[in-house]
């Protein structure tokens, strides 16, 4: 046999752009369009309201982004929502991995009640966590406190944050589990026997065995939620729409507020690249995460 | 395995059912509410003489109604229209790779890394513009787009388990490309396609950022409708509970019955 030169499709090379075409071309537009008219708007003075504010603002909205105290609060709130999230999906997502991974009666269905939270859509998530959970007067959290003799939290009110931290972690921690229980399962049993056979504790085994095997699955996790907890919006627009002062806001909701409450394209605009700036921060060790393991 | 004693196998037991019920609780909770009556459901208690009073005034608002009707309007439009724009695509990627297919699945997905927020404003404008804003088809369109490297990405995994063999034997007996999909793909596929198209239709019922800023009474899905309980004079524990029980029960169904293959599609086969 000489060299090969036949590909695997015979005759004439397959074209594939019209096929392909419509997906690159809309997302494409999708992507640019709006890119662009951020960066562009947030160079330029924009106020819906008064049409007499025009013209280049060179870095003028970026400066007072930057000067305008909400902003750092923002972004501090920002990190501590989703770095706190983040370590308590993972830590918890793993340590109940393996519990479901351990056989019991009634696993399956203890699992599907589980991660039943996930597919709660985050409206309805805030709205019972606010009303039925949290409410010091009629929730469930008052009436166990006031049961003990204790005195009832006034969650929104006295730890806004935490409060907001809590409902997205319980959104959250299903999507960990699911996704961790399944890289568990896969992990080779008869390496677990092994290490049984050899003297191994349950700790070592977990340290040594597990953990390592999971380390994939964990940065999938970080990522993926990192991605979304970065603009997580409804449950703080549901609960406490950024107050009380400054206590909830996020950069998403800063955006929002600058935008389409005060109507300030402008600046809510300088806010959108910063946002941008940092999802892509985080993109940049996702895609490297995800092209390590792609096959084409 | 190694046989465990009895009382460690009851505590594992007792903790995954208890870890299940911590989880599972406020949705519980939403339900048990949903099936009180108003003033009953203000005073925390777990006893309920069950009436269905508030499904029937949540239902009998025509509103609620019409605002079911955009969810689902709005998320089926956005997923098959994703569906068809993705499949064509996903087969090429899967079948006919290129030298710059690698490349052209990791743009895909990095444009989900584009922040709605930053985005919002420029959107907002275009919308505003073009007559857009509360409009069903406004929706669809940011919803087919938000969803359509997701979707790529799991037709594309998905369809790399399928042997070239058997769609190259259908190409012999002289299959265009269209009948090839159409006939071979999609049959052997439909489990994965089915599991794809349900993770976008869950995507889209459970969206808010979007529909949130650019709808307001016309074309508002449920989770707008649900958000206008925040407000004061919406505050009836009972009628909350039974619409928030309505809206989420479907999707709810749906995301147990795919969980499986949500796990590879998120995950984009990273993990197995």
């Amino acid at each position: 046999m000489s060299t090969p030169t036949t590909a695997p499709t015979k005759g004439r090379r397959f074209n594939g752009l019209p096929l392909i075409g419509p997906s690159v071309t809309v997302l494409l537009i999708w992507m640019i369009v709006p890119l662009v008219m951020t960066v562009w708007f947030s160079f330029q003075r924009y106020n819906l309201l008064d049409p007499t504010v025009t013209g280049f603002a060179g870095f003028d909205n970026y400066e007072f982004l930057v000067t305008d105290p909400d902003f750092w609060a923002s972004l501090t709130n920002t990190l501590l929502l989703v770095g706190s999230v983040l370590v308590i999906t993972v830590v918890g997502g793993t340590l109940l991995a393996v519990l479901f991974d351990q056989p019991f009666p009634g696993r399956d269905v203890a699992r599907l009640f589980a991660i039943a939270p996930f597919f709660v859509m985050p409206t309805v998530a805030a709205l019972i966590w606010k009303n039925l959970m949290m409410h010091p007067i009629y929730g469930v959290f008052g009436a166990v406190a006031r049961a003990l003799g204790l005195p009832a939290i006034d969650w929104f009110a006295d730890y806004p944050l935490l409060s907001v931290i809590l409902i997205v972690s319980w959104e959250w921690l299903p999507f960990a589990l699911l996704i961790l229980l399944t890289a568990v399962q896969s992990l080779d049993r008869e390496q677990l026997e092994a290490a049984r056979m050899d003297g191994a504790g349950a700790l070592a085994q977990f340290v040594y065995i597990v953990l390592p095997h999971l380390s994939r699955a964990i940065s999938v996790v970080v990522m993926i939620e990192t991605i979304f907890l970065l603009t997580v919006f409804a449950e703080i627009y549901v609960t406490t729409a950024g107050g009380p002062g400054n206590a909830t806001t996020n950069l998403a909701f800063l955006i929002y507020a600058r935008a389409l409450l005060q109507y300030d394209v402008g600046g809510a605009s300088a806010g959108g690249v910063v946002a941008i700036i940092l999802a892509n921060i985080v993109a940049f060790f996702l895609v490297r995460t995800i092209a390590r393991r792609l096959e084409v | 395995m190694a046989k465990r004693s009895p009382l460690k196998r009851v505590g594992i037991a007792l903790l995954g059912w208890g870890a299940a019920f911590v989880l599972f609780f406020p949705l519980l909770w939403m339900l048990l509410t949903s099936l009180k009556s108003e003033p009953e459901a203000v005073t925390p208690s777990l006893i309920v003489a069950p009436t269905l009073q508030s499904y029937g005034d949540v239902l009998a608002r025509a509103d609620y109604l019409a605002f079911a009707l955009n969810s689902v309007l709005i998320s089926v439009g956005g997923t098959v229209l994703a569906l068809a724009l993705a499949i064509p695509a996903a087969y090429v990627m899967a079948f006919h790779p290129t030298k710059r297919t690698r490349s052209t699945l990791l743009w895909m997905l990095s444009t989900k890394m584009l922040p709605s927020v930053g985005v919002l404003v420029p959107i907002y404008l275009l919308f505003r513009t073009l007559g857009l804003l509360d409009s069903r088809i406004g929706l669809i369109i940011v919803y087919t787009l938000m969803n359509l490297p997701i979707v790529v990405w799991m037709l594309f995994t998905f369809f790399k388990e399928v042997p070239n063999d058997i769609l190259e034997a259908g190409r012999m007996d002289g299959a265009r490309t269209g009948a090839e999909v159409w006939h071979l793909l999609l049959p052997l596929t439909l489990p994965g396609v089915a599991s794809t198209g349900l993770l976008s239709l869950i995507l889209c019922w459970n969206e808010a950022f979007w529909s949130l800023n650019l709808t307001s009474s016309a074309a508002a899905p449920l989770t707008a409708f649900i958000a206008s309980f925040s407000s004061p004079q919406g505050l009836f524990f009972a009628k909350l509970s039974a619409a928030s029980t309505v809206a989420v029960a479907p999707i709810l169904v749906f995301g147990w019955l795919s969980q499986r293959q949500l796990v590879r599609g998120l995950t984009f086969g990273a993990v197995k």
